[in-house]
């Protein structure tokens, strides 16, 4: 309990998942996300491509009978693709009641953030450009990139009705 | 009771068995409409539902539904009880389902979460002297037949009248054991007569500060003597208003039990025999208000009442329903998600890569029988799902008997094949559809009585309604022997309408008729309360359409309308041809295929637009090739390596070019996950489905490939 004091000052309702994040890499940058929003981390598999969809949502995937969309983050973030390899996984979040699987390059850690050292993201302009990141967090010198989980998915009606 | 009006399971409760009761009803009085004689049987039905209808809803705390139907819970219990000689059923059952439209709609305004806030007191009023009447008649019925029986065979009749302004009165309420603090109950009761009646007394009396009243009210009833300032009426609508009230006696007292009863402290055993004096007809008049009882759900439970109301009526229909259980359909879909799940998953077992090549027969025995058993799984889980077209028929009877009393037209519904199972999800949808359907069929379909028999025809027109299984489809007909369509009309219609797009000349009698599915189209002069406001048809039209049906007409000019409904058995199973398109899977649904066929490197043209075309049998068809509209990936490109499928929708035809079929198999549809719905509509997908290897195929939408095309 006493390592989580911080925490549960700020959200009593949330215990223990609150501060956690789970950490992927992305290239060699280190993204976090809240640990509350995923529901499992799956290895690769076939994805199903859908027609008309952008370059970034893969397609879908059978999750044990229930068929969700998947997106690969590098390509929302506008990263070259890089071919799945058995290291690529697939998290599972679930968001604004939507599940999706996020493809990133690898799943590293879950770590907990204290909110003391997280700073708010970079000015909008320069370093954060869509607003995916909505805060930077420091553990032990490591600097990790914590998704605004809502912003991933949102962003996109806003584009897609732009270019209709 | 403010627990009872928030919580809401309850209230859910509350509202599905009520408006099953309320179409029990219907049915029960139209049946005896038809017989043109109400049975005891169905008297007893009416007077059970009213019953049940008042009782929760005065736990429900809805007063003026639990008012209503206690009135025409009254004027059955009349009617069962002496049987009168019924001379105009149509006043009654008007009456009656008057009663039951107006709770039906109290009802819908709850699950709309507004208050229910009608006013039925026109209602009771007629309800009121439309009993009156009848007692009346009865009264003097009786007299004529057997004027030397006694009066104690018509102790309600009596007693309403005998309770004359200014006598004394003795009421005698018993409270519904599930609820505790009688004491409190009985003080509304006091607080609300006191003001109305004189010389008021009651037993227990210090009911307001002495807690222990509560037990001694529960034991022996709540009594209270009066003498009446008020009409009868008034005061048995008070008391019977009283909350969660179970039981009310109200007699008048003969000048000496005056004297006993008139210093209030009473004693518990003169007013133990009271209570069972009361309960011997013999003598004392005697009034009964009907209990409200608090048990809704049990409608079997017989109530305890007063000997002249005890027959408990439920028996027979009790049975009957006690094999039926509602479940929600939510869990229903989560079941046959979860049973598709497991078909994949048995066969993601049995057809192991890893099992390839070796020699397993106890397991090949076993896996088939794993095989036969989930079989039967999914084919019963799917059959829960399918519910017979009756009850959507037999609403129809209700339209037609209201539309012939208002039009004076004589109309004879005949239903075929109502036990044709459709899925639950396309009965809904269709419904209105029918009824459409069946309200324009007597407004603009069949004439008049005197200008049938000119016609030759006999008065009485019959209006069909037929449902039959043709294949993976049902079709429902509906189909009068009215007037038929005229051509003419609708083609002068459309015109000044500006709906023709096409030459007149070029068009068939068929597709004239089709015409008055577009929206805006309405030939009938007058517009009547039934139809004619040219929103009907295409509405129609769309409805069917969303369920993936669709919708013809056909008429003879005098001879009659049919209309064609074609839906499919089930939204959630299709049978489907499997293709294979590069990497990608996609389904069609095989109604929509006509054939498929490997086409021959010269019987392929592409005209200056670049849209390709085949020709068969002298027939230019075009040519859809998946992997460009798809953007898929996909080695075979040539005409004659790939195959085409040549499908129909909606009177139009074309090809699909693929790069080989994969086999036919009933598919569960699935939609795509609803955050891909919201990026893109995709045109020409329908959905997608799990394979037996657990892998996706996505369901083609021909109708939808065909705007694209």
């Amino acid at each position: 309990m006493t390592d989580q004091n911080t925490q549960l000052q700020t959200e009593p309702s949330d215990d223990t998942q609150t501060g956690k994040f789970l950490t992927f890499l992305i290239g060699t940058d280190v993204y976090g996300i809240e640990i509350r929003y995923v529901t499992e981390i799956i290895g690769i598999q076939a994805i199903t491509e859908v027609p008309e969809l952008p370059e970034h949502i893969r397609g879908i995937i059978n999750l044990r009978g229930k068929i969700i969309p998947v997106m690969d983050v590098r390509l929302r973030f506008k990263k070259p693709f890089r071919e799945y390899n058995d290291r690529t996984c697939i998290v599972v979040v679930e968001l604004s009641e939507v599940s999706i699987g996020l493809i990133v390059d690898s799943v590293s850690e879950v770590v907990q953030i204290a909110e003391e050292d997280i700073v708010p993201p970079p000015d909008i302009k320069s370093g954060n450009p869509q607003g995916f990141i909505k805060g930077v967090g420091k553990v032990g010198g490591e600097i990790k990139l914590l998704l605004d989980g809502d912003k991933l998915l949102q962003h996109e009606e806003a584009e897609h009705l732009s270019h209709l | 009771m403010a627990e009872f009006g928030t919580s809401d399971p309850l209230l859910e409760i509350y509202l599905h068995e009520n408006s099953q009761l309320l179409e029990q009803l219907e049915q029960c009085i139209l049946e005896c409409e038809q017989a043109n004689a109400f049975s005891s049987a169905a008297i007893d039905v009416i007077f059970r539902i009213m019953h049940t209808i008042k009782g929760s809803s005065t736990m429900m705390n809805f007063d003026d539904i639990a008012a209503l139907s206690h009135v025409i819970e009254d004027l059955f219990a009349f009617i069962r009880e002496h049987q009168p000689r019924l001379t105009d059923y149509s006043t009654l059952s008007d009456l009656v389902l008057q009663g039951g439209d107006f709770i039906k709609l109290e009802l819908y305004k709850i699950r709309q979460g507004d208050a229910p806030d009608g006013d039925s007191s026109p209602l009771k009023i007629s309800i009121h002297r439309y009993l009156e009447e009848l007692k009346h008649r009865h009264a003097g019925q009786q007299d004529r037949t057997a004027p030397d029986e006694d009066a104690s065979g018509d102790p309600l009749d009596e007693s309403a009248r005998s309770i004359a302004q200014g006598a004394h009165l003795q009421a005698i309420l018993f409270f519904d054991d599930d609820y505790n603090m009688e004491n409190v109950r009985a003080f509304q009761v006091v607080h609300s007569l006191k003001e109305l009646t004189e010389d008021f007394n009651c037993w227990p009396e210090d009911i307001e500060n002495n807690p222990d009243t509560a037990g001694m009210i529960k034991d022996q009833g709540f009594q209270l003597f009066f003498r009446n300032g008020e009409s009868a009426e008034t005061i048995s609508a008070i008391l019977s208003q009283a909350p969660c009230l179970k039981q009310l006696e109200i007699r008048e007292l003969t000048l000496p039990e005056v004297e006993i009863a008139s210093p209030p402290a009473v004693t518990s055993t003169t007013v133990a025999e009271n209570s069972k004096d009361s309960n011997s007809v013999a003598d004392a008049s005697l009034a009964t208000v009907q209990p409200a009882a608090a048990q809704p759900n049990v409608p079997s439970h017989p109530p305890q009442e007063t000997p002249a109301l005890a027959k408990p009526s439920a028996s027979s229909t009790g049975a009957q329903q006690s094999s039926f259980i509602s479940v929600n359909l939510a869990k229903l879909d989560e079941l046959m998600d979860l049973v598709g799940e497991l078909v994949i998953a048995e066969s993601m077992v049995t057809q192991n890569p890893e099992l390839a090549g070796l020699e397993l027969e106890q397991f090949r025995k076993a896996a088939r029988q794993l095989r036969k058993i989930t079989g039967e799984i999914q084919d019963k889980v799917m059959s829960i799902r399918m519910v017979p077209l009756v009850n959507t028929f037999q609403k129809m009877h209700r339209i037609v008997r209201d539309m012939c009393k208002k039009q004076e037209k004589l109309v004879r519904l005949q239903l075929i094949g109502e036990d044709t199972e459709v899925d639950k999800n396309i009965i809904e949808q269709i419904s209105d559809p029918i009824m459409h359907l069946v309200r324009n069929a007597i407004d603009h379909g069949i004439e008049a009585p005197g200008e049938r028999s000119s016609a030759g025809k006999n008065e009485t027109a019959t209006l069909t309604l037929e449902a039959k299984n043709v294949g993976g489809e049902v079709l429902i007909l509906v189909r009068d022997d009215g007037r038929g369509l005229n051509r003419e009309k609708i083609l002068q219609r459309a015109r000044e309408r500006n709906l023709l797009f096409r030459d007149e000349a070029e068009m068939s009698d068929r597709d004239i008729y089709n015409l008055i599915f577009l929206p805006g189209f309405s030939t009938k002069e007058v517009i009547t309360e039934f139809s004619g406001r040219g929103v009907g048809m295409d509405v129609v039209l769309r409805n069917i359409e969303s369920v993936g049906g669709s919708v013809s007409v056909d008429s003879a000019a005098g001879e009659g309308t049919t209309i064609t409904i074609r839906i499919p058995l089930t939204l959630a199973i299709i049978d489907g041809m499997n293709v294979k398109v590069g990497p990608s899977r996609y389904t069609i649904p095989t109604t929509a295929i006509k054939e498929s066929f490997r086409a021959d490197r010269g019987s392929v043209v592409v005209d200056p637009d670049g849209n390709e075309m085949v020709m068969v049998r002298g027939q230019c068809y075009a040519v859809l090739r998946l992997y460009e509209r798809f953007k898929v990936m996909t080695p075979i490109t040539a005409m004659e390596e790939g195959i085409l499928i040549m499908v129909e929708q909606d009177d139009q035809t074309f090809c699909i070019f693929a790069d080989e079929l994969l086999g036919q198999q009933q598919v569960v549809v699935k939609s795509l996950p609803s955050y891909i719905r919201k990026i893109r509509n995709i045109q020409g997908l329908a959905g997608c489905t799990m394979l037996g290897d657990g892998s996706i195929s996505l369901i083609l939408d021909v109708g939808g490939l065909a705007l694209t095309s």
